[in-house]
């Protein structure tokens, strides 16, 4: 065999490679479109849960990923900003600041079972805050805040060295150097970072059944006081949420249509996934035109 | 006298605002220590949270040996998994997870350095116009989402292949082949990219082949990056836990084949962790699981590391 013919084989068998990868994605995505999109329907996204078998509509799983998420990313969206400005400008490069990124990695690659089981450990058995959407919250942080923490500080550094040069000689502290000519350079990373994190977030769930727990209690759409027992907004309720839900449909199989449940309950899931991904790409590009005026 | 008394004062004064001026701190100096502060403080948050991590679960899943005096030989070789009854061998789970990891990586590790050389060498416009948000979309989706697929397609298509219940070692590595594939592949594909370009043109221009740039040129100088990249998709497979759970079965037995019910790591955690009693035996029992998987993913980043450094050494000489 000459060297021209295994090249072309190898090309061949490359090519096969690929189409099958692209062939698994669009059969993935074909097959939860088409096996949940028909039950998706206006009652399912906002009905509510039969709470034993687990049939019925996600409205609560629904209302509950999305307040998740955004309590997650108010914890945890200042404190990566302050750390990765940390990485990106006060840290100097000596033994202490490469422990604390080995830190961060260590927490960044920790599966996120092994999280979900400390958030579990401290705020469920140690604080005996219960099941909540708070400590749900706070494990979710400790998932999020490496990655975020890492496109920070990543974000910030690749803003040119002279930005920072014209800030200091203006006569600017650093500090103000950095929040007000650095960080809006860097804002479309950021953005971008943050929206990303969030389709991740949303979709997490082994962090969460042992945080946030695995049930949905009906709540009152009407009730918008945080301090109150039945009240959507109260952080000290448990929260299923929609991922969650999904493994529990599965998992203890009590719906006679789990199937149709879950498939449905996926495409949702997905599509906000995907929603998320899109927004992330279109806000990026669009900060990145406003703030450096390109075309 | 009394004037001189009031003059000498006034100057004292004067000398005083000029001390407070130059020995003091300006707006800028305070505004930075603020911010210095609040950097800090941030940072200190995130070392907190992972100093008390590493403790928690250490002190916790030691507990199994210290308090209940099971001893560690016992657990890493015992076969036999029953914490009511003080039996507490957790091989069964740690050959399931070595299992289902290794299998999944070297399913996946083809796939993904073909797709990473079709992206970087063959076609770089579609790779980065069609194969980046491809690979982009199989990271974003959820684990449950592989889980409930790998229960509604591949736990019955092996079952109608195999026969058995589908569930098993087997069906977890598919699911796992999918989800590490999109780790693996983009971590690849940065390492092809940073293979100097001179290398490439100086086998082409030797006369080599396409392939015979790639598979002698180009995968030689960028192995400890695919090593790299494929250590990380083992150490994702490892802690896989919820999709792992849904097709594995769940069974705390010894894997005998590839098709019948195992368990892992993850997949006994997540299932028992909720039945058990905080400080009893079979709780302390799931600890040192969680504690195995810690020390897993140390281990993992350790030998990323190792990787690393020499890579580094290979160039540098």
């Amino acid at each position: 065999m000459n060297a021209k013919r295994t090249d072309l084989i190898a090309t061949i068998v490359i090519d096969l490679i690929v189409a099958s990868v692209v062939g698994i994605l669009f059969f993935l995505l074909a097959y939860i479109l088409t096996a949940g999109l028909p039950h998706v329907s206006w009652s399912f996204l906002t009905g509510a849960t039969d709470a034993f078998s687990g049939a019925g509509g996600i409205g609560v799983q629904l209302f509950n990923s999305f307040y998740l998420l955004v309590l997650t990313m108010l914890i945890s969206v200042p404190i990566s900003l302050g750390a990765g400005i940390y990485l990106a400008e006060y840290a100097k490069d000596n033994w202490r600041t490469s422990l604390i990124r080995s830190a961060i990695e260590v927490l960044s690659s920790l599966p996120s079972v092994v999280v979900g089981l400390f958030g579990f450990l401290l705020f469920v058995v140690k604080f005996k805050i219960g099941f909540s959407v708070i400590s749900g919250a706070i494990a979710l942080t400790f998932f999020n805040l490496p990655l975020l923490t890492r496109n920070i500080e990543e974000s910030l550094s690749a803003v040119s060295r002279s930005q920072r040069e014209a800030g200091l000689s203006l006569g600017l502290s650093k500090w103000k150097t950095e929040l007000g000519i650095i960080l809006p350079v860097a804002l479309p990373g950021i953005v971008t970072g943050i929206v990303l994190s969030a389709g991740r977030v949303f979709g997490e769930a082994a962090a969460l059944i042992y945080t946030a727990g695995q049930s949905a209690p009906v709540t009152n759409f009407a009730d918008w006081n945080p301090m109150d027992p039945a009240s959507p907004l109260n952080p000290f309720r448990p929260a299923e949420t929609l991922a969650v839900h999904i493994w529990k449909v599965n998992t203890e199989g009590l719906a006679s249509n789990a199937a149709a449940l879950s498939a449905a309950a996926s495409a949702v899931l997905i599509i906000a996934v995907l929603l998320f991904n899109l927004g992330a790409r279109l806000l990026g590009t669009y900060l990145y035109r406003r703030v450096t005026a390109s075309k | 006298m009394e004037q001189t008394n009031f003059q000498l004062k006034k100057q004292d004064a004067q000398s005083h605002e000029w001390e407070t001026q130059l020995h003091h701190a300006t707006k800028a100096t305070r505004e930075d220590w603020i911010g210095r502060g609040i950097s800090y403080f941030c940072i200190g948050i995130i070392i907190l949270v992972v100093a008390s991590m590493l403790w928690f679960i250490t002190s916790k899943g030691i507990a199994t040996f210290t308090q209940n005096h099971v001893s560690l030989w016992k657990f890493l070789s015992g076969t036999n998994w029953a914490p009511d009854q003080g039996q507490i061998g957790a091989l069964p789970m740690i050959v399931g997870s070595f299992a289902v990891t290794f299998a999944a990586a070297i399913v996946a590790t083809p796939f993904a350095v073909g797709t990473a050389i079709f992206m970087t060498e063959i076609s770089p416009n579609k790779g980065r116009k069609f194969l980046q948000p491809v690979i982009e979309l199989l990271v974003g989706i959820p684990s449950v989402v592989y889980g409930f697929i790998g229960l509604a397609v591949i736990v019955p298509f092996m079952r109608h292949l195999v026969g058995g219940s589908g569930f098993g070692i087997i069906s977890a590595t598919f699911v796992l082949f999918v989800m590490v594939l999109p780790t693996i592949t983009s971590m690849t594909v940065d390492s092809l990219r940073a293979v100097p370009r001179f290398y490439k043109e100086a086998s082409l221009a030797l006369g080599a082949t396409r392939w015979q740039t790639v598979s002698r040129v180009i995968l030689r100088s960028a192995t400890s990056g695919i090593l790299t990249a494929v250590i990380f998709g083992m150490a994702r497979a490892f802690g896989e836990a919820l999709a792992v759970q849904m097709v594995i079965g769940n069974a705390a037995i010894m894997p005998k084949n590839l098709i019948s019910p195992a368990s892992t790591l993850t997949s006994q955690l997540t299932t028992g962790i909720g039945d058990t009693i905080d400080g009893t035996l079979p709780n302390n029992a799931l600890w040192s699981l969680a504690l195995i998987l810690l020390l897993m993913s140390l281990f993992f980043n350790a030998i990323v590391r190792v990787i690393a450094k020499r890579g580094q050494l290979k160039h540098e000489r």
